[in-house]
């Protein structure tokens, strides 16, 4: 096998995938978030609708859709193929296991917190990207731009999705609060003058990145902003 | 100052403790173990948990059963051979100590114990509590030394080291290769053990001229045997008598990347 092929399907190898994915997410989440911050101008939807037609529009971004549907994929493929090769490194487990003892569950959880994300990642792309790309966006705003932040509206009338929107960003702050300082671990990017303020940034990024999702739907169904 | 010398003549009634163990009993690799109770009276809180351990052996062979089989060596918390895996932690409750530095002061009269051995498909079980350790051996026989002729030492200040590498090294070093860390690990990860052998040597210039050799060869052993991946949970570090750190497995990692993808030397 070559070099790169012989590094990349190694135990390490393996990790970087997910660490370089996991960040290329990460740097996803900081522009998707931004711009659906967008709606807190209580502009009734304008620049946010003007964010999202730029986002569907410039060529650079629509190509980097391709690579961020990419990066996605080879983050839950080489999730799952991990998580497979550790069920078999310990085919038996213990009667007695106290794993709180020595870890965060959220760290012991991250193929949970995962699927979950995955899950919301269906309803998400359906609710939303599926409707701005292939089905048509409905109506208009002020500007002539076509409405997104209306079809937002109207999905986060519905309380069972606001509610489960929100749950499911709080698997999202778990998610990236162990994902986040642990993609640099395993890039090996640890270094004792650094260490503190990627613990600290990996914590607020995890925090915010989460509340501003979660206050979006709630902040509609609300009517906080209109 | 002045210690007063311990006089503890009562010894064996003060205080004693009577106990539930549940011990994992297996004949050998072929069969299924399963969880069997025994019962401990007037257990002394000054024992080791390996003591208790004799104790209950010594019960076991004057009732003419088999005692249970556990590896120890030097029970003076340096070797790494006695493992256990106590109440759902490797070495029992106590940070920073092994099984045999474990006392049974630790525990409270009438607490039921669960003990099992260490867990992994790349450590597979000899009998009870003893399994076979030497996918270690195998990983460290892949590049963990330095190949130099040996002869007379040379003046130490020959090789001028930074204080700093010199005490990381000394305390990667300081692993006894008990598994701890895969014990505990989820995943059954080697992880921290492979990268404390590979920092020990990478952190010094004695262990430059081989040094992206072997970690890219005892990072192919270590997959090799069958252990996990690592997931970052950081339960290795917490649970090792020797405190390893997390550092080493990033430099590892770090390594790890020069070796495969900049430098031209490869296995």
């Amino acid at each position: 096998m070559s070099g790169f092929g012989n590094a990349l399907s190694s135990s390490i190898g393996r990790k970087y995938v997910m660490g370089i994915t996991g960040i290329f997410l990460i740097l996803f989440l900081i522009v998707h978030a931004g711009i659906n911050s967008l709606i807190f101008l209580d502009d009734n939807g304008l620049k946010f609708n003007i964010g999202a037609h730029f986002m569907a529009t410039n060529w650079i971004i629509r190509a980097g859709e391709y690579i961020l549907f990419l990066g996605l994929l080879v983050h839950i493929y080489q999730a799952v193929n991990l998580t497979i090769q550790n069920r078999k490194a310990r085919p038996e487990g213990y009667a007695a296991y106290n794993g709180n003892a020595n870890s965060k569950w959220y760290s012991r959880s991250m193929g949970l917190l995962g699927t979950l994300l995955l899950i919301f990642l269906v309803i998400h792309l359906k609710d939303f990207w599926v409707v701005s790309r292939f089905t048509g966006i409905p109506t208009v705003d002020a500007n002539g731009n076509e409405d997104l932040y209306a079809v937002m509206r109207e999905k986060f009338q519905d309380p069972v999705r606001v509610v489960a929107y929100v749950l499911l960003m709080i698997s999202l702050c778990y998610h990236l609060l162990h994902g986040f300082a642990s993609a640099f671990q395993t890039m090996g990017w640890n270094h004792s003058k650094y260490n503190g303020l990627i613990k600290s940034v990996s914590v607020w990024y995890a925090i915010i990145i989460s509340i501003v999702f979660a206050l979006m739907p709630i902040a509609v169904y609300t009517h906080l902003i209109n | 100052m002045h210690y007063a010398p311990r006089l503890n003549l009562n010894i064996m009634s003060t205080g004693n403790m009577n106990l539930t163990l549940k011990v994992w009993r297996q004949k050998n690799n072929k069969t299924k173990g399963a969880l069997v109770d025994y019962q401990l009276a007037d257990i002394s809180p000054d024992m080791s948990f390996l003591e208790m351990f004799d104790v209950l052996n010594e019960q076991l062979i004057n009732k003419g059963e088999e005692p249970v089989v556990f590896d120890h060596d030097c029970r003076e918390g340096i070797c790494g051979m006695c493992s256990m895996f106590i109440n759902g932690r490797p070495h029992g409750p106590k940070d920073l100590v092994t099984t045999c530095q474990l006392h049974m002061r630790s525990f409270k009269d009438g607490d039921t114990i669960v003990v099992e051995p260490w867990r992994a498909a790349a450590f597979p079980v000899v009998k009870d509590l003893t399994v076979d350790r030497s996918a270690f051996d195998r990983v460290i026989a892949a590049g963990g030394f330095i190949s130099v002729n040996t002869g007379n030492a040379q003046d130490a200040n020959n090789l001028p080291i930074p204080k700093m590498h010199a005490d990381a090294a000394f305390e990667a070093a300081a692993c006894i290769g008990c598994g701890a860390c895969v014990a505990t690990c989820k995943n059954a990860s080697a992880m921290l053990f492979v990268s404390a052998k590979i920092s020990q040597l990478a952190l010094l210039p004695q262990g430059q001229p081989e040094r992206y050799r072997r970690v890219q060869s005892m990072v192919a052993q270590m997959d090799a045997e069958g252990f996990g991946n690592c997931t970052n949970t950081g339960a290795c570090e917490a649970e090792c008598p020797k405190g390893i750190s997390l550092e080493n497995i990033a430099r590892m990692n770090r390594d790890f990347a020069s070796a495969k993808f900049l430098s031209e030397e490869t296995i």
